[in-house]
């Protein structure tokens, strides 16, 4: 018997995923991107008559996650399909360009460190596009997807490194989506409500980014006004606070007839492509952690934990909290004005209490503190909410279940007290053997 | 003049007359330590001067400047650096984190330069890591860093903790009851450092302690705290003579 229950060496579980690991664990993020790259040109060149062949209806959208579950017959196709587009293309590549990858990592470290961040960003952007390529469906999620990372990073910010339970991303995103919205429209269209555009057209994809900071300090001021009352003490204020602020933005929208009241705010101009999203969600990543890393930064962090020593520690604890909160409302503000112009349509009832829900999900699943943990978790739950939209009315009980899931398991989320350090990802990998 | 002096203080919390009538005068590179029974209010003394309370009545001088009212961020950039009595370390933290934030307060680069990590910030940065790894040196941590703090063993916390004290440039140091809870060994060794840390950098430091070998042996003035109130003041050779501190104090140990 005990032989039976025992695990025979190589064959456990962990032993397997080492075995399947190992092949891919000396390729650099370089040979990850290029791999995908390939992946997803070859799913532009051969994705349409594949599926055909395949006998599926159209080119599996979200890694066959949909058509699986719409049409279970088809899951043995929709898996072929991605086992031939995705899966062996950038397994083949990880194991025949490992080497060279790395020795091209290693090349690219060694030129200044700008040049080698924005040279993987700019394969990660080629990446995004080609695969978003396909289909206008891709692309608005994307966008939507990196909206979400912008949200979660900077709630994270509160509720992670900050320590402090805030309600009020909603609100904030409210704040920058109308602030950017009213900026575009009073100055660059022709519209019912603001009149005729004051600037030239041509002008405005170049004073975007002043809109969407525009709503961003917008956003910043209202977390002012949390700010100022909640922050003197410590405990459940500023949850019953800033869920209060959320509410009442929504009805102060609602009730302002001069932004469109409950009918909402349309017809923004059609500025926000893929491009500038993903620009703006590195320049959020960028920012919040230059800021998390930095001795300012962890003076948020020292708050959190001991607000007595920080203090002792010369931190102006008061300072420290209010700045860290305007920031985090900052980015939910820019996130917001970027999602009414990826919509190019606002209403107020967008920003309740599901929006909340939704961004607080993802913060706890992915993780507290950690940039990397945000992401994931805005990524993951975002696919996965789109993946699992066959099932309808099935979809919030999975992914409610999930959560309570992780919570039971990993109580601080997937991946939580994490430095998000760019240098490490970069870097070659070594190989095990030749470290020796 | 004397480098902190406190006049006359007195404190209440609601009707409870914490602290009366409590005079200190420290001089620079003076070691001054503050003893008394469990309840005397010696934590409260070291809270008042620290800004963490607001005394009732009375002044806080720190080189002429009055410090009552300002804030304890304040009180400690002006230089009153201090360890806690029972260790307040920020747990999610790693010890080279905890001493480079004493540093807070000189901080050159702003808002700006933290979210862009200008060049400037990068190089503060490093120059902030360097002399807080200064300090671990002298305080023998430095091998742990990157540690985690909840990692160490209690000795090393409460080193960390004095590291990052004493990175917030103070000019008296507070340390109230350094040693709580030590081994023999660590001990030892924290006196050690004491000692070092005023011959080498000339502090004055201000003490509460409750093991009487170690006050008798590094302070040259003791103050004697029951009630609230100061029973006697002197060299220790005079404290410890004094028929009142015995009867207050070391009474209950002679009993044994």
């Amino acid at each position: 018997m005990a032989q039976l229950t025992g695990t025979v060496p190589g064959y456990s579980l962990s032993g397997v995923s080492a075995m399947l690991r190992r092949p891919f664990s000396g390729a650099p993020l370089l040979a990850w991107l290029l791999g995908v790259i390939l992946a997803v040109s070859l799913e532009r060149i051969l994705g349409a008559p594949l599926a055909l062949f395949l006998g599926l209806p159209r080119i599996p959208m979200l890694f066959g996650f949909v058509i699986a579950l719409s049409r279970p017959l088809l899951f043995p196709s929709a898996l072929i399909y991605v086992l031939i587009i995705y899966l062996i293309p950038v397994a083949a590549v990880l194991r025949l360009a490992g080497e060279a990858t790395n020795r091209a990592a290693d090349l690219l470290m060694r030129m200044p460190f700008l040049v080698t961040v924005l040279v993987h960003l700019g394969l990660l952007y080629v990446t995004l596009h080609l695969w978003s390529g396909v289909s206008a469906y891709r692309v608005l999620t994307l966008k939507l997807i990196l909206i979400a990372v912008i949200v979660t990073t900077s709630l994270n910010l509160i509720n992670g490194y900050q320590g402090e339970f805030s309600c009020s991303h909603p609100g904030f995103m409210a704040l920058g989506a109308y602030g950017a919205s009213v900026f575009t429209l009073i100055l660059f269209v022709d519209d019912k409500i603001f009149g005729t555009a004051l600037l030239p057209a041509w002008l405005g994809p170049f004073l975007f980014p002043l809109g969407l900071i525009a709503g961003g300090l917008v956003a910043s001021l209202g977390a002012l006004a949390i700010a100022i009352p909640s922050f003197r003490t410590r405990g459940d204020y500023l949850a019953i606070i800033s869920l209060a602020f959320t509410f009442i933005i929504k009805s102060l929208v609602e009730n302002l007839e001069v932004v469109g009241g409950p009918r909402g705010l349309g017809s923004q101009p059609d500025w926000a492509n893929l491009p500038t999203v993903f620009i703006w969600a590195v320049l959020c990543i960028w920012t919040i952690n230059n800021f998390v890393r930095s001795t300012m930064g962890k003076a948020v962090n020292a708050v959190r934990d001991d607000e007595e020593a920080a203090e002792a520690m010369t931190v102006n604890t008061r300072r420290t909290k209010m700045i860290n909160f305007m920031f985090a409302a900052f980015w939910a503000g820019v996130a917001g004005g970027l999602f009414a112009h990826v919509l190019r349509y606002v209403n107020p009832s967008t920003f309740g209490i599901q929006k909340l829900a939704e961004v607080l999900a993802m913060v706890y699943l992915g993780g507290l503190n950690s940039i990397v943990g945000s992401i994931v978790g805005a990524v993951s739950l975002s696919m996965l909410s789109e993946a699992l939209r066959p099932l309808e009315i099935f979809k919030w009980i999975i992914i409610p279940l999930l959560l309570i899931l992780v919570m039971i398991f990993r109580p601080t989320g997937l991946i939580a007290f994490r430095e998000f350090n760019v240098r490490n990802i970069l870097s070659p990998r070594q190989n095990p053997q030749r470290e020796v | 003049m004397q480098l902190l002096e406190v006049k006359e203080m007195t404190h209440f919390f609601g009707g409870l007359r914490a602290v009366h009538n409590y005079n200190l005068s420290i001089q620079p590179g003076e070691i001054c330590g503050l003893i008394g029974p469990n309840g005397a209010g010696k934590t409260t003394i070291f809270n008042l001067i620290t800004g963490i309370h607001r005394p009732t009545e009375g002044d806080v001088l720190l080189a002429g400047e009055n410090l009552v009212g300002l804030f304890p961020h304040q009180i400690a950039a002006r230089g009153l650096g201090r360890t806690f009595q029972n260790l307040q370390l920020w747990r999610h933290m790693t010890v080279l984190e905890h001493v480079k934030l004493g540093r807070y307060s000189k901080l050159g680069y702003g808002l700006l330069g933290a979210f862009l990590g200008t060049s400037k910030q990068k190089r503060e940065e490093e120059e902030i890591a360097e002399k807080a790894m200064d300090l671990l040196r002298t305080m023998r941590v430095d091998q742990v860093a990157d540690q985690n703090v909840l990692n160490l063993p209690y000795g090393a916390q409460r080193r960390v903790e004095m590291a990052r004290a004493l990175a917030t440039d103070p000019k008296v140091l507070f340390l109230d009851e350094p040693t709580a809870g030590m081994n023999p060994e660590e001990l030892k060794q924290m006196m050690g450092i004491i000692r070092q840390v005023h011959d080498e950098m000339g502090l004055a430091i201000f003490l509460i302690e409750h093991r009487l070998k170690m006050v008798m042996e590094l302070c040259q003035r003791i103050q004697t705290l029951v009630f609230g109130e100061v029973i006697a003041e002197g060299p220790p050779e005079e404290i410890q003579n004094n028929p009142k501190v015995i009867e207050a104090y070391l009474g209950k140990e002679t009993m044994e």
